[in-house]
């Protein structure tokens, strides 16, 4: 009896099944796709972020009120695996490439064969208005705008007020990282800083480098086999040993050769944290871990930030610079409506908006008038300051060569010797740049 | 035994006719075996022999995906670069070092895990090879997070459970220097394969006849010299394919490196070379050339071991010649 339920139980839903199947089938064509193909559906290829550019691509497409529709592809996790997946799409004349978030040091790369679409030049003088220098400076290649600034990032220092206040330091003025190196010596505390071979080293070697008043190339826009670095001038061999002591004396902890922006967080978080440089991103980040109730309301009043320490007492810093720029590919469809799209993306409103929900800082002066972003980000105008004080990482199409050559050869921070390390790795990045050498 | 039969001459008269005779079931069994496996030998040719030959036209040219209007033919200058580089050589011992230690270990590892599976009681031989089998059926990438994860300064719980063993304290950060992050990658690669090895010995095991071993046992041979003198000698074709199947894999070996260290302190494998070169820089024309060299040391070794250590692949399905 049993046996003969069960077989003609699924029988008499049969019929039934297919009926809603069929229902379903027809309910998405007749709603789904019927008036969505009269629509031009416009692909953007976003970083994983917390749902901020989903958002802004609905709100968007519902503004646009059927001129066109946005649809969101997700990019890898890490930066340099989303420049792989853009530069093999464009390079193969993908049409989907209509609107792509692009990390500011990729972009010459792409910018140089044509991979990009031009910005249309009536659109420029939108694209740049109140838009922060450094963000500005990240977003263009040879003199031209070729992306749109979206958000952009940058580092800034975070202090224990506690360590600062017992090292006498005042911090309402400009610190220098020697400053920092003597507090956290004295103390005996550690400082957050990233030194794992990735990009993250690159980042404050360029900053260090950059602050110094020096640049890691000389003549970004030459082809490979002239590029000229820079890393053997005084600044660079400063910006070694800054490493290098950090590194020798054990300052940023066993864990420093391995480390990057979210185990540099960890320490600082715990008891031996004193000094670190690190993004915005920090912020929420430890809001949510006395949420959590991983670390306590104390550490969270013990912070204090300031802009990104200085080389030299008395010269101003450099902080790195970070975030996302829009652009959109040469062999889109819709190269206009693409770049109306971005008009919207980008609106100060929507930017102050990312920033609130993703953390992202905005790349416009205008989004950080709303009030709301100082009450989530009491810290909003030091990144403001920042950010008009940042400077690039080398604008070159070989910056990757440049910047897996800087890792290699800066890494671990304890190896580094001011003496060597800048002559050394730069005469290895100009042989892997002129094809003599592997990397 | 046979051989002094064989060898008389109306018996080698006698098998010459055989043959003869059997020649068209011969001849009607070949052309079988080409409609099977003909298709599928087409399809390989067209999935395999195309990339390589690609990849070698390719590896002519200096060649940058990003700068596609400046490719030019460079004959074999891609090759001498990377031959006269020490990133290759030093990826090169690199790759090496790491095959010989695990296809050793994994051996011996592989060898007692057999002798185990091969002579647990029958009511648990089932809950043994499952119990063995499962660090294969996990995917690389999973294992080699998991490793990382464990021996993360950050994250891991290694340093805290070991630290009574001399040289190993909370401090110790075992990505950040050559010998220790070798040390992760390849117990990591370890536990993750011999149980492919042990499972090729268990059916080298397996076809071990109990007569032998028995009739050693019942001339007072002790276990070692059974295993020494009877089995070992008999199972030499599944050891010897279970090395060289071993040896090829883990001379590929890519993602433990990739997800632990990356290449980083001087771990660099062969096979991250060629990735970050093609892949990562874009260089296609120089990334081609690592590629195909790699191919090339992986011929190399197929061909030493088939033609120098005579492994009959043939041999593990019990076709002897």
């Amino acid at each position: 009896m049993p046996n003969r339920r069960g077989k003609i139980h699924p029988v008499r839903s049969r019929p039934k099944a297919a009926a809603v199947a069929t229902l379903a089938i027809g309910t998405m064509l007749l709603t789904g796709c019927g008036p969505a193909e009269s629509v031009t559906t416009l692909t953007w290829y976003i970083n994983p972020d917390a749902g901020g550019q989903a958002a802004i691509a609905a709100s968007c497409t519902e503004e646009a009120d059927g001129a066109y529709r946005i649809e969101t592809s997700l990019l890898p996790t890490d930066a340099a695996a989303q420049r792989e997946q853009l530069a093999r799409r464009l390079a193969a004349g993908d049409t989907s490439m209509d609107i792509m978030s692009i990390d500011p040091p990729f972009i010459p790369e792409l910018a140089e064969p044509g991979f990009l679409a031009p910005i249309p030049e009536d659109s420029v003088d939108v694209f740049t208005e109140n838009v922060l220098e450094g963000a500005l400076a990240g977003a263009t290649w040879k003199e031209e705008l070729v992306t749109v600034p979206f958000w952009a990032n940058t580092q800034i220092l975070w202090y224990r007020e506690s360590v600062a206040e017992a090292a006498g330091l005042d911090m309402s003025q400009p610190v220098t990282w020697d400053q920092l190196i003597e507090a956290a010596t004295e103390q005996d505390k550690l400082l957050g800083v990233q030194g794992s071979p990735a990009e993250s080293m690159t980042v404050w070697i360029n900053a260090l480098v950059e602050s110094a008043g020096g640049q890691i190339l000389e003549n970004p826009e030459a082809p490979a086999d002239e590029l000229q670095l820079g890393l053997t001038s005084e600044a660079g061999q400063e910006a070694a040993r800054i490493i290098a002591t950090i590194g020798t004396e054990g300052l940023g902890g066993p864990g420093l050769p391995t480390s990057t922006e979210n185990t540099s967080l960890t320490l600082f978080q715990g008891d031996d944290g004193s000094f670190m440089v690190n993004y915005p991103f920090v912020w929420p980040a430890t809001l949510g871990a006395v949420e959590a109730g991983s670390i306590d309301q104390s550490v969270v009043d013990d912070i204090g930030w300031a802009l990104f320490p200085a080389v030299t007492e008395g010269e101003d810093t450099a902080p790195p610079l970070g975030g996302i720029n829009l652009g959109v590919g040469a062999a889109s469809d819709n190269p206009d409506l693409a770049y109306e799209a971005i008009e919207c993306i980008v609106q100060p409103e929507n930017q102050t908006e990312y920033f609130i929900t993703n953390g992202n800082p905005p790349s416009n002066s205008e989004a950080y008038d709303d009030p709301a972003i100082e009450e989530d980000f009491p810290m909003a105008t030091t990144i403001r300051d920042s950010l008009e004080l940042a400077a690039p990482r080398p604008q070159t199409p070989f910056y990757n060569e440049i910047s897996t050559g800087l890792q290699q050869e800066w890494s671990p921070p304890n190896e580094v010797d001011p003496d060597q390390t800048p002559e050394q790795s730069q005469e290895f990045i100009t042989a892997v740049l002129r094809g003599e050498r592997l990397l | 035994m046979s051989s002094s039969t064989i060898n008389k001459p109306d018996a080698g008269d006698k098998l010459k006719k055989q043959k003869m005779q059997h020649s068209d079931r011969v001849k009607a069994e070949r052309r079988m075996g080409w409609y099977l496996a003909g298709p599928a030998f087409v399809v390989m040719l067209m999935v395999t022999l195309y990339p390589i030959l690609q990849a070698f036209f390719e590896s002519l040219f200096a060649f940058r995906l990003t700068a596609p209007d400046e490719r030019e033919f460079i004959w074999f200058a891609n090759y001498i670069t990377i031959l006269s580089d020490s990133v290759w050589w030093q990826g090169l011992l690199v790759t090496v070092l790491i095959t010989v230690i695990t296809v050793a270990v994994e051996l011996v590892l592989g060898f007692a895990l057999a002798l185990v599976m091969s002579k647990a009681l029958k009511s648990l031989k089932g809950i043994l090879r499952t119990a063995i089998l499962v660090p294969y059926g996990i995917i690389t990438v999973v294992s080699a997070y998991a490793w990382f994860y464990a021996f993360d300064i950050n994250s891991g719980y290694v340093n805290a459970w070991f630290d009574w063993v001399p040289g190993i304290d909370s401090d110790l950060n075992w990505f950040a220097q050559t010998g220790t992050s070798l040390f992760v990658i390849m117990a990591s690669e370890i536990w993750k394969t011999t149980p492919f090895i042990s499972l090729l010995l268990l059916a080298g095991l397996a076809q071990v006849p109990d007569e032998l071993t028995e009739a050693a046992k019942v001339d007072g041979a002790t276990w070692w010299e059974q295993m020494r003198k009877v089995v070992i000698p008999n199972m030499k074709a599944a050891i010897m394919v279970a090395v060289l199947f071993r040896a090829l894999d883990a001379f590929r070996i890519f993602d433990n490196v990739f997800i632990m260290t990356n290449g980083e302190n001087n771990t660099e494998v062969l096979s991250l070379l060629a990735y970050r070169t093609s892949i990562s820089r874009l260089e296609i024309g120089l990334g081609s050339a690592v590629s195909v060299l790699l191919f090339l040391c992986v011929i190399l070794i197929s061909f030493a071991a088939i033609k120098i250590f005579k492994v009959d692949l043939a041999g593990t399905r019990g076709e002897k010649k």
